[in-house]
């Protein structure tokens, strides 16, 4: 202890340098991602909110701040205040314990997510691995939320969700597939950086190998409706079905439970547009090269690299919110029938037909 | 701090797994199954082997044990009344328990040379851990593997054809059928004269 004060007061910075520094560091970041994944879900919901406004030709919520701008907000205070109702005959360990695993899951999947050259948190070499592994995981938020109500409607509604959810990683794993494929590394910045160059070169696309472009895009499709069905989205929302089942495994779940359950959610939304522009939509890499961004600083192009990659996100998150707006909710067995009778064969196919590609042509680094 | 995530993780593993066995709810001892497979997930990514963590979460954790905590949790078993007579099995499970535990010692034993963690290499003879399990899985063990895929897929057929009992009584839906409508089949325009009804 003593020679960590002479340490301090000496200014020798070896203390520093050593461990806690990095420790610090990374504690930092990870404080940086949470605070501006929290702030931007905000508006987010609210854009959520008056993109479907907007579709039914109403205005929205525009009565807190300008433009409704603060509603996410005041939101948030009204769940904070509110009771915490446990239900009687609940398993209450299990019950709260099922929306803070959702949330705290949602959380760590952006631990490898690289939303500009370097600023990534951990840059795993299984890094695609490890956003699949982490999101399998969020139908045990569910099973347990909806058993644990010991109630009929959330355990009906988590049984569905588990199901659906199953299914659909299914295809999601053979689509990844194909990307870790044609790119032929599980590192997240390996795949962004093998799409540079301009759009074509984009994984969706993919006109650089024209051969297999058309099954690029039926697979970058398919992720994105399995991305719709993973994240309970409508069309795919019947878990929380409020026609047949109320409001599915979140009946029981009242104020701040609820609340994570929501954020949770919410930012698995955002995690898989997160993913849709990492694996097909090239990432932090403009649509165009930009010559004239070769000789600016540093900082500079780590900001528009990140502003890319945002405005990427914030479209296909419009794209969820259309989907929600305009698609009505299918039916279970339309559901099970897309997922196992229609994605499965086609991602097994496309698989089968990229590698063939990759061994033929060689594109593999 | 190798050593400390080490100690800390192994804590949690064996409490974890003692609590499989110790819960009286079959739920929590899922759940608690669910941690244990998870906190070893950690220890692999601990020695290096991080691919082998991730399938270990996708496998196990994403998929067999979702399956059993359906299956527990669907299961309306009063469990306290099932476990009245377990007290008299213990000398099958000393047995049982003894006998693993000579088995893995036997074989610690018989090694001698535990590898410790700092000279291990979890991927010999390739970049990355996926890498080298590729490797030795397709060139050395490409027959073993193969036949692992069969005997994984007649398992699959297996339990397709056990659930398949070609009951008539049951409605199915003809999506191409459904698709296929027009409204030409599905509407008819009546002019209603009042006071006569269709």
């Amino acid at each position: 202890m003593s020679d960590w004060i002479q340490q301090f007061f000496t200014g020798d910075t070896s203390f520093w340098t050593a461990f806690w520094w990095a420790a610090l560091m990374v504690t930092g970041q990870i404080g940086l991602f949470m605070v501006v994944l929290l702030i931007s879900l905000a508006f987010l919901l609210l854009l959520d909110r008056k993109v479907w406004a907007g579709v039914m030709l109403r205005k929205g919520p525009n009565v807190v701040g300008a433009f409704g701008l603060l509603q996410s907000f005041a939101d948030f205070g009204k769940f904070l205040l509110k009771e915490i109702i446990i239900p009687a005959g609940a398993n209450k360990t299990v019950f709260l314990l099922a929306p803070i695993m959702t949330l705290t899951l949602a959380f760590i999947c952006w631990a490898v997510v690289p939303v500009a050259p370097g600023w990534v948190i951990s840059d795993l070499n299984v890094g695609v691995l490890y956003l699949f592994a982490i999101s399998s995981l969020g139908v045990y938020g569910i099973i347990m939320g909806g058993w644990a109500s010991n109630s009929k409607y959330p355990f009906l509604g988590s049984l569905r969700s588990a199901a659906q959810m199953v299914s659909y990683e299914v295809s999601i794993g053979f689509v990844i597939v194909t990307v870790i494929l044609l790119v032929g590394s599980m590192n997240l910045t390996d795949i962004v950086n093998n799409q540079e160059g301009g759009f074509w070169n984009w994984h969706a696309f993919s006109l650089n190998n024209i051969v297999i472009a058309p099954v690029m895009f039926a697979m970058f499709v398919v992720f994105f409706v399995s991305a719709l069905a993973e994240t309970n989205r409508p069309p795919f929302d019947l878990p929380e079905a409020e026609s047949e089942l109320v409001a599915g495994y979140q009946v029981e779940y009242s104020s701040t439970p609820y609340l994570l359950f929501m954020i949770g959610e919410y930012l698995n939304i955002v995690l898989m547009c997160a993913m849709l522009t990492v694996l097909f939509f090239g990432g932090w890499h403009a649509p165009f090269p930009l010559p004239f961004t070769e000789d600016m600083a540093p900082w500079l192009i780590a900001f528009g690299s990140f502003a890319v990659f945002a405005t990427k996100v914030l479209f296909f998150f419009f794209l969820f919110a259309m989907v929600k707006a305009m698609v009505p909710r299918y039916r279970y067995d339309q559901l099970m029938r897309l997922g196992w009778k229609v994605f499965l064969p086609m991602s097994l196919v496309a698989v089968l037909v990229v590698s063939g590609y990759v061994v033929y042509a060689g594109v593999q680094a | 701090m190798d050593l400390i995530a080490f100690y800390i993780l192994a804590t949690i593993v064996t409490v974890a797994a003692l609590g499989v066995i110790v819960s009286r709810n079959p739920v929590h001892s899922v759940l608690f199954l669910i941690l244990a497979f998870l906190t070893s997930a950690g220890l692999l990514v601990l020695i290096g082997a991080e691919f082998l963590a991730m399938l270990l979460i996708v496998v196990y954790v994403g998929a067999v044990a979702v399956l059993f905590l359906f299956v527990v949790m669907m299961l309306d078993v009063d469990f306290v009344e099932l476990k009245q007579g377990t007290l008299g099995y213990w000398p099958l499970g000393l047995i049982a328990g003894a006998l693993m535990f000579g088995e893995i010692a036997l074989v610690t034993f018989a090694r001698g040379n535990v590898v410790s963690a700092g000279q291990f290499d979890p991927s010999p003879g390739a970049e990355t851990n996926a890498e080298a399990i590729g490797l030795v899985m397709y060139s050395d063990y490409l027959l073993l593997f193969q036949l692992a895929g069969i005997v994984l897929l007649l398992a699959m057929i297996g339990a397709i054809v056990l659930t398949l009992r070609g009951k008539t009584s049951v409605k199915r839906q003809n999506i191409g059928k459904q698709v296929a409508r027009t409204r030409a089949e599905a509407f008819e325009l009546k002019d209603v004269q009042p006071g006569e009804g269709i």
